[in-house]
């Protein structure tokens, strides 16, 4: 049996329309409230009605019991392409790779991708409680220490072969503060220093309270189209030039130290005729700084083992010489629900329309953006990737 | 090192009672096969029939060869560490209460990489371990390391105390003081530390022949306690409920009788009231104080610990009352056993084979020495089992059972 191993191009597809419904710790609204506002602001935004989006795809850990269609009737739309992706942290490449492909063949003209997430003062142990089967069966019952349990174990097995330290992890942690302070919408509002980080209590070794993100109400959407579509409407858009998913890579790793972008890096590059030096900034999925470095190393910026080195070499901060989660990223801007996974796609697309305001990455072109999620057992299944440019 | 536990100071009488939490408990009905070997102390995973590869966590499948011939096997029991953690915070309750919480990723012998509780006394990554499957304080399998070698105090380790019913410094009720397992069991216990040792006699006027050297015991300390007697067994819950935090219960009636005779209805009744009845008063006298105490400090109830027959489980003919009896025992066991569960207190059943005592004077051995039963009761609490077979006898059955329960009821008696 022959395979085609290379995919088609995504010749025509834009991204308009960032939107970022400001962020809640604690939220009594349901994650539809938070949908609601996501999809009015993407209509406010393209200057059409909600009802000409005739593509929706949804991400969200909290929108039970309901389900993608069912979404639909509660906010008045008609697609004719519908789409949920329960991938956390991979969800927004997820739902634009397919959205992109939707659009190019015509099975849409306009998608909204959303994710949205409520957090009511008992939901995050509920979500950790009854996150996956094997969670439920296998990791849960030892300690319930949730994804900060789990990744501790990750970052110490890295820590020990690679020789990160916790001031690496602080370094990025304290520069992702920077430019959150730069961010209206971001959670975190004070300045942190790697003090602070280093002396925060401790949370699972080797994580303390700086390394955690905060789990907190909000939504991220954008609109995929074709390019054709955009100038239409007269929207300002960004192109998509690549994108991979892969799902658990690497089984037999007895512990994760690296994620499927690995696989598929090369194609991630080859068909945005790049190279990872051509980018002008990278928003990776930073649940933990730890993965944020794996990013690094798996994305092609360093070689695997690198990592440490890689952040005592570089500076992160916007106007570093490595711009890094322009936004703060889910550290500083705060973590809601699944659409952790789209936060680095909003900032993207913002910072390539030069509509990022205090934090714009000076003469941004091109942009990286990498997901992470899911871990069901022992580590995050799901990683995925996307280059972004300029439109011109 | 682990630290040696203290001897529990006089409880404050004005002081809150901590109320019992459970760890969290749900479970796919495939996870059951550890429950299943946890109960037993077998270290058992499932594994491929057709690859003959071990597989965790639980699956429907092998992800190696897609088979679903994925049967619960014997593993071996080492492991090296890979990675560790100390939980300092989480949003459940119960281990919210255990914090720090220890726990590390170990590659295991046998091929998968597991998620486990980790003993106080393990090195660091590297590190050689023994595993065990142990049913936590909500009843469910977990997977928990030890380090190889022992070392002083190590069932003092307070993670490992949760998956244990360990007697150091408990208070213990023996129910049966006359019967022939009362001095064996108090001698076991009080050599593993047990700080006081109840037991219970009915008619204490009466001399019996094991009371010298009961007596003789230090901490041992007679109750009355008639067990065919309600209000005995209230009156004595009354006084020491609060106290007990494992009950022993010894409780058992033998008296050969032919299903066809005369009396055989009037022997069955008394035998009942000894023992299924017995039970169900224990059950209703001291089951809601010791549920209530199941988080009361470092030594608080953990156990109820039945001493069965073996014939509970298929009857033997020769003994058909006797063993009528204990099948109802065991059913009102397992009623007890759901019953206690929310406040963290084991219910362990002991299966023995006929005893080396008068009562079973016909039957040819083997036969289980009291001593050999009592160590076996002492083993499972320190284990922290569910199901204990002790002697050949009930080690056959129990593996012919598992095999074909059908074939034990057509051999009974033969």
């Amino acid at each position: 049996m022959v395979f085609s191993r290379a995919r088609q191009s995504y010749d025509g597809v834009v991204l308009a329309v960032p939107v970022t419904v400001p962020y809640q710790r604690y939220s009594i609204e349901t994650a539809h409230w938070w949908m609601g506002k996501a999809l009015r602001a993407l209509a406010d935004g393209a200057g059409i009605s909600h009802r000409d989006f005739d593509g929706f795809s949804v991400a969200s850990f909290t929108m039970g019991p309901d389900v993608a269609v069912a979404l639909t009737q509660h906010f008045g739309l008609s697609p004719r392409h519908i789409d949920h992706v329960p991938m956390g942290g991979a969800a927004g490449i997820v739902s634009l790779r397919r959205a992109a492909r939707a659009v190019q063949a015509g099975d849409a003209d306009i998608v909204a991708c959303v994710a949205a997430d409520t957090n009511r003062v008992d939901s995050f142990r509920s979500l950790l409680a009854g996150f996956s089967r094997f969670s439920q069966d296998a990791v849960y019952p030892y300690g319930a220490g949730g994804a900060n349990g789990s990744f501790a174990l990750i970052a110490r097995y890295y820590m020990d072969r690679y020789g990160a330290t916790r001031e690496d992890f602080g370094k990025l942690c304290v520069a992702q503060r920077d430019n959150a302070l730069r961010n209206p919408d971001a959670l975190m509002k004070k300045p942190l220093t790697l003090e602070q980080y280093m002396s925060a209590r401790a949370i699972a070794e080797p994580f303390h309270l700086f390394d955690c993100v905060m789990p907190c109400a909000g939504a991220e959407a954008f609109l995929v189209m074709r390019e054709e579509t955009a100038t239409s409407l007269k929207l300002p858009f960004v192109r998509l030039l690549s994108a991979i998913e892969r799902h658990n890579a690497f089984a037999e790793d007895p512990v994760q130290v690296r994620g499927g972008w690995v696989v598929d890096r090369d194609e991630l590059y080859g068909m945005a005729g790049s190279a990872p030096g051509d980018m002008d900034f990278v928003q990776t999925y930073d649940d933990y700084a730890v993965i944020s470095m794996m990013q690094f190393e798996d994305l092609g910026f360093c070689a695997k083992g690198e990592g440490p080195d890689f952040v005592r070499q570089h500076t992160f901060t916007v106007d570093g010489s490595f711009p890094h989660n322009t936004s703060g990223g889910q550290l500083s801007v705060g973590q809601a629900g699944a659409a952790g996974g789209h936060l680095g796609i909003t900032e993207a697309i913002r910072q390539l329309l030069g509509t990022a305001e205090g934090r714009q990455v000076k003469d941004a072109k091109l942009g990286l953006v990498s997901g992470f999620g899911m871990i069901n057992y022992d580590r995050g299944l799901a990683s995925a990737a996307a280059i972004l440019a300029r439109a011109s | 090192m682990t630290e040696p536990l203290p001897r529990p100071k006089r409880k404050n009488p004005l002081s809150r009672t901590t109320q019992p939490l459970l760890p969290p408990s749900a479970r796919s009905r495939k996870a059951h096969g550890f429950t299943l070997a946890a109960a037993t102390g077998r270290f058992m995973l499932q594994c491929c029939g057709e690859c003959g590869r071990y597989t965790y966590p639980a699956r429907e499948a092998c992800p190696n060869c897609l088979s679903s011939d994925l049967t619960f096997k014997d593993a071996p029991t080492g492991g090296a560490l890979l990675s560790e953690t100390r939980i300092e915070v989480t949003s459940d309750p119960y281990f919210r209460e255990h914090t720090p919480w220890r726990t590390g990723m170990v590659q295991l012998d046998c091929g998968p990489v597991a998620v486990v509780h980790l003993h106080g006394d393990c090195g660091g990554p590297g590190s050689r371990l023994k595993l065990s499957l142990q049913l936590d304080r909500a009843g469910q399998a977990v997977f928990s390391a030890k380090p190889v070698s022992e070392v002083p105090h190590m069932e003092d380790d307070p993670q490992w105390r949760e998956m244990t019913a360990d007697p150091k410094h408990r208070r213990i009720l023996i129910t049966d003081g006359r019967g022939p397992l009362a001095l064996p069991l108090a001698q076991a216990l009080k050599k593993a530390g047990a700080a006081r040792i109840f037991v219970g006699v009915a008619d204490r006027w009466k001399p019996f022949d094991q009371q010298a050297p009961l007596e003789a015991i230090e901490g041992v300390e007679f109750v009355d306690l008639d067990l065919t007697s309600e209000r005995s067994v209230q009156n004595l819950a009354m006084d020491i409920g609060a106290k007990v935090e494992i009950l022993i219960n010894t409780a058992d009636h033998v008296r050969p009788a032919h299903l066809f005779d005369a009396g055989a209805a009037n022997s069955a009744r008394e035998a009942m009231d000894h023992t299924v009845m017995a039970l169900m008063r224990l059950a209703q006298a001291f089951g809601p104080v010791m549920r209530s105490r199941g988080a009361d400090g470092a030594t608080g109830a953990v156990a109820w610990v039945n001493v069965l027959s073996v014939h509970g489980l298929s009857n033997a003919p020769q003994f058909g009352i006797h063993s009528a009896a204990h099948a109802a025992c065991l059913s009102l066991s397992q009623w007890l056993r759901t019953e206690l569960r929310p406040g963290g207190i084991r219910v362990i059943n002991a299966f023995a084979g006929p005893l080396d005592t008068e009562w079973f004077q016909t039957v040819p051995p083997p036969k289980v020495a009291p001593k050999a039963l009592a160590d076996a009761v002492l083993d499972g609490l320190k284990r922290g089992l569910e199901d204990i077979y002790v002697g050949d006898v009930a080690k056959d059955i129990e593996a012919r059972l598992f095999d074909n329960p059908k074939a034990v009821e057509r051999e009974a008696g033969q």
